[in-house]
């Protein structure tokens, strides 16, 4: 091999780490850390917060995957087990359950989001650039990166 | 030498990349195998399966919009749905896994079953022809 082929074949490599370490730096920097999760639950509705529900509110959400409020949600069973892990990791420690001792399925159901939003107008949640209580990003600006601060929030008029 | 170059330059890039064009080329393959009357895609076929609800409550539009080279919507969340045409989307059709898996759920959702092979060819067919 020739001295300049080699430089050649050099600079290749050099782009190539210019160019991945690119995108790793303008992609997920401040993502919550299970790509899996972000992946797989975050496409149709924000990755919510796993430490927002209890580990057995998660497990019965997992367990109903296949029927997820109405749509199929259901997994591949390696990526199933890894998010299954993932969420019982990161879950929170209060219970979160209905009166009658039942898990919740749904954070906006937990007096903990009923105690944060207590302030927003019950139109707000109706108005179409929101739709849904769980259409975190419609206020939550920084949703998409897993940040909820109230310094984010624009509520749609 | 010029091997060597190739095998650099794409040394780098991730496994399992596809061109939208290479599933219609699976679905096409499927369909010789399990359709007698087989006869190719249709991108009109493939609109009108796309706007149709199916006898359920949604097709596929309601999510996608009757024109999928602009974003979507989630019925539900109200999310924001990336546009589905590849010729909007650079991503879309590119990872067997991820076709594999929006079709299977969304077909479930929309018409409470699998889609054929001969409807999934033509609704890429249809999606593949949008801005172009």
């Amino acid at each position: 091999m020739s001295i300049p082929t080699r430089s050649f074949v050099l600079a290749g490599f050099a782009g190539i780490l210019l160019v991945s370490s690119g995108l790793q730096a303008s992609g997920n920097a401040a993502a919550p850390p299970d790509p899996a999760y972000v992946q797989e639950c975050g496409s149709c509705h924000a990755a919510y917060p796993p430490r927002r529900l209890s580990g057995a509110s998660w497990q019965a959400v997992l367990a109903g995957l296949d029927k997820h409020f109405s749509v199929d949600a259901s997994l591949d069973p390696k990526i199933f087990t890894e998010i299954s892990a993932y969420l019982n990791s990161q879950a929170g420690r209060q219970e979160t359950a209905s009166a009658d001792g039942r898990p919740l399925l749904r954070i906006t159901e937990t007096r903990w989001f009923r105690h944060e939003h207590d302030e927003v107008p019950e139109a707000a949640w109706k108005r179409p650039a929101v739709k849904s209580p769980s259409n975190c990003g419609a206020c939550h600006t920084a949703a998409d990166q897993g940040r909820y601060s109230e310094h984010g929030v624009r509520i749609p008029q | 030498m010029r091997k060597l170059l190739f095998l650099t330059l794409f040394a780098g890039l991730p496994a399992h990349a596809e061109q939208p064009t290479d599933f219609l080329d699976s679905f096409a393959a499927e369909a010789r195998q399990t359709d007698p009357a087989y006869a190719g895609f249709d991108a009109k076929r493939g609109e009108r399966f796309f706007g149709a609800r199916h006898q359920g409550d949604w097709s596929c539009s309601s999510c996608h919009t009757a024109n999928p080279v602009q974003a979507g919507r989630h019925q539900v969340t109200g999310k924001t749905i990336a546009p589905l045409a590849p010729s909007a989307n650079p991503e879309r059709f590119t990872r067997p896994e991820k076709v594999e898996k929006w079709f299977r759920r969304n077909c479930k959702d929309v018409l409470k079953r699998a889609c054929t092979p001969q409807e999934k060819g033509d609704v890429l067919t249809y999606l593949i022809s949008l801005g172009r």
